[in-house]
């Protein structure tokens, strides 16, 4: 009950900004559908090329078409959002209305011209009336379409309802999935029946039921939005430090942990979890968000596209000085901890295969199943791990990160690329592999600041004490804190803090 | 009236005519039937009138002005059409269907509203019952009453009728039939009307025009026609009828 009243908070804000995009989206793919449409019932040689691009978006993946715009437009957040939905809302609204007005009786349409009807006013008053039922059919899927893929516009830095979900997915917070899941829903549902009721409205012409759709429309719109259409002074999101996070537990806390730290350092600053692993550096980069947590493995490989493998201070050296030169980010320097790439499997079968590195894993590697992010499988470390020690496993599943860690303790799979920081790998008996090849880079913790933040007044100084400032221990026991004993992200965020707090005095 | 001259219209760049060098005057106040088989032009030629079909060739004039020099969406609204199908608009009231070519040509709601009474009473459907009722809910025959309303509500100049009754049964036919006989004679309505039913038009016809792949092979009075047939197809056209109603007489007396 208690968690379900944290998450509730945040409902009010998340459900205007699902409700802003979404409507915008909608708005916009309508317009621009029944638009098209009516062009290509001019224009009949459109109708065939139109409806196969909008097919084709169609078929693209929801999730892929997001990151696809963000590709397109180098910004996180609404815009690369609205347009992937607005695209997304575009076949079934074009289609529907191609097809209603196609279908309008052809001797309706020969006695409005023989009355003396423009094409225009044949349009108006013939054609779409009639196709009306066909159109708000279209607008409907549309509708319901929308206001469920604007649940994956969170890891491209939207907020939006999704945030319940993919961070609850990630943090085994089941409560805040079902809020996420449930509000996202109903959402749909309503507005599919407003939707409805003006159609009835329409088609019974009646005007008191017009007026009371559209009151309820305009209620649930203004009402979904008075959380950020009321500016609440407190929170002048223009000036805050935007930290980011990617999108694990992790990356939550510490996201967080830096917001925090610098609100009590009097600096305003807000989170902005959930963000795919180069979105973040992405946004970094953009100016978009202020600061996050990256890795020096993570720089060194996959945005420095360097293959060997370093030592870990040639590695901060090398990504600090890459990073200002290239980008104008600042690496502020080394929190403390490092969460690297790790193969584990059960205690009990690398002890009873007597196994305790990566080298004595080899002969039995052939019968065994490798569990690992999808993210693990794209990455040189899988590569370069494979190179030096000639490995080659039997089978490797893809999986979330969140679920492999049981994944392996169940069985299901023999050895899993785990992240060494990780409360799990503790909690469910797990061995981690020594690595005496070095082929996995060092993965120091790094915080990073983007130039006009690290220009900024005060805010060195403020993040200063953060540095040095978390253990592997202290990271590992806050992580499992949420993974394993299911408490929130602000708890972790306050025992981690008590310990910076108490360490500094 | 209505005037063609020489008109030809090809919908295949001239390899075939649907309507070949048509010739016809409608006098004011005429009924002038275009009678025909299935295919032989007349519903063309009736379009070609109101130009939803323009021509290929000739001249068409509606009082002494030709066609061509005029704008076509304005010409329609002063030319009456009555439909086959009938085409009432499902989604509008009978009073909104009825008014529909007024409002088109900008007239104040409350002459709308009193020409639609005027001609739902006229084409004997009282107002008060009938004015905020849909299409569906009328009998075809209703239906096609309004189609005549409407036709002739911004007081048109001519009236085009694409087989008006033909999708009437025939009791509801022969009832129609006679009330807009009637209402064209008080009227003095110009009239263009197209069937391919003889008796239908041996009745309601001023002159008949009877038409064959196209061209014009007989034109005259129903008396002149029967008596006096120009061609062989018109021959055996106009005596179906009497052929028809001797046979019905024959099984009338049982031999």
């Amino acid at each position: 009950m208690e968690q379900l009243a944290i998450e509730l908070q945040k409902l009010p804000e998340l459900l205007a900004e699902h409700l802003r995009l979404s409507l915008s989206a909608l708005g916009l793919g309508i317009s621009l559908g029944i638009f098209l449409a009516i062009l290509s019932i001019r224009f009949r040689r459109m109708q065939g090329p139109l409806l196969a691009v909008a097919s084709v978006f169609q078929t693209i993946p929801s999730i892929a078409l997001l990151a696809g715009m963000l590709l397109l437009i180098g910004k996180i957040g609404f815009i690369p959002a609205l347009i992937a939905l607005c695209l997304y809302s575009l076949l079934p609204v074009l289609r529907n209305t191609i097809t209603g007005l196609e279908n309008v009786d052809a001797e309706l349409i020969e006695a409005g011209r023989g009355v003396g009807m423009t094409p225009g006013q044949l349009l108006r008053k013939v054609q779409i009336p009639l196709a009306f039922p066909v159109i708000i059919a279209g607008v409907r899927t549309a509708t319901v379409w929308v206001v469920g893929i604007a649940t994956l516009a969170t890891p491209i830095g939207q907020k939006c309802l999704g945030e319940f979900i993919f961070s609850g997915l990630s943090t085994k917070n089941y409560t805040a999935v079902g809020v996420g899941v449930v509000s996202a829903a109903g959402l749909a549902l309503v507005l599919d029946g407003l939707i409805r009721l003006l159609e009835l409205a329409a088609s019974h012409r009646s005007r008191p039921l017009l007026v009371t759709a559209l009151l309820l429309l305009a209620a649930v719109t203004l009402g979904g939005l008075s959380p950020i259409l009321i500016p609440s002074g407190e929170k002048n999101s223009g000036s805050a430090i935007i930290v980011g996070g990617k999108d694990f537990t992790e990356q939550f806390i510490l996201a967080e942990l830096i917001a925090t730290h610098l609100d009590h350092a009097g600096l305003p600053a807000r989170s902005l979890s959930n963000l795919g692993s180069t979105v973040a550096f992405d946004a970094l980069a953009a100016g978009q968000i202020d600061c996050y947590v990256d890795y020096t493995g993570t720089i060194w490989s996959n945005y420095m596209n360097r293959s060997e493998t370093p030592e870990p201070e040639e590695a901060l050296r090398e990504a600090r000085r890459w990073l200002e030169s290239e980008h104008g980010i600042r690496l502020a320097g080394r929190l403390g901890f490092e969460n690297t790439y790790a193969l584990a499997m059960r205690r009990e079968q690398a002890e009873r295969l007597g196994i305790s590195t990566i080298d004595d894993l080899v002969p039995h590697a052939g019968d065994m199943r490798l569990g690992g992010s999808f993210e693990f499988f794209g990455r040189p470390e899988w590569q370069a791990i494979r190179d030096s020690y000639s490995l080659t496993f039997g089978d490797t599943v893809s999986m979330d990160p969140t679920l492999m860690y049981e994944a392996a303790r169940d069985g299901e799979v023999d050895v899993i690329a785990a992240f060494s920081t990780d409360g799990r790998i503790a909690a469910y008996e797990l061995k981690v592999l020594a690595d005496p090849r070095h082929a996995f880079p060092p993965y120091d913790a790094v915080l990073l600041l983007g130039s006009e933040v690290a220009r900024a007044s005060g805010v060195m100084d403020a993040l200063r004490p953060l540095i040095g400032a978390l253990s592997d221990h202290a990271m590992r026991r806050a992580n499992m804190l949420v993974d394993v004993e299911g408490r929130s992200i602000t708890e972790a965020v306050e025992t981690l803090l008590r310990e910076i707090n108490t360490r500094e005095e | 009236m209505i005037t063609l001259d020489g008109v030809c219209k090809s919908f295949d760049d001239g390899a075939t005519f649907a309507v070949q060098r048509l010739s016809l005057h409608v006098e004011q106040g005429e009924l002038l039937v275009l009678l025909g088989a299935s295919g032989c032009g007349k519903t063309t030629t009736l379009k070609l009138i109101n130009r939803l079909i323009e021509p290929s060739d000739g001249r068409i004039e509606i009082g002494g002005e030709d066609v061509r020099s005029l704008d076509p969406i304005r010409l329609r609204r002063r030319i009456g059409y009555i439909f086959q199908g009938i085409g009432l608009f499902p989604h509008m009231t009978i009073a909104q269907n009825v008014g529909i070519v007024p409002r088109l040509l900008g007239w104040k709601k409350t002459d709308i509203d009193s020409r639609i009474d005027e001609l739902l009473s006229l084409v004997g459907l009282p107002p008060e019952e009938f004015r905020d009722r849909q299409p569906r809910a009328l009998s075809g025959g209703q239906q096609q009453r309004v189609g005549v309303a409407r036709a002739l509500a911004a007081r048109p100049r001519a009236l085009l009728m694409d087989e008006p009754f033909g999708a009437l049964d025939p009791i509801t036919r022969d009832e129609l039939q006679g009330d807009f006989k009637r209402l064209h004679d008080e009227m003095g309505l110009t009239a263009v009307m197209v069937t391919h039913d003889m008796t239908e038009a041996l009745l309601m016809a001023d002159r008949i025009a009877v038409m064959q792949d196209g061209r014009l092979v007989g034109l005259g009075t129903p008396h002149e026609l029967i008596t006096n047939p120009p061609h062989e197809y018109v021959k055996t056209l106009m005596t179906m009828p009497k052929r028809q109603a001797d046979e019905v007489e024959a099984i009338a007396q049982g031999s």
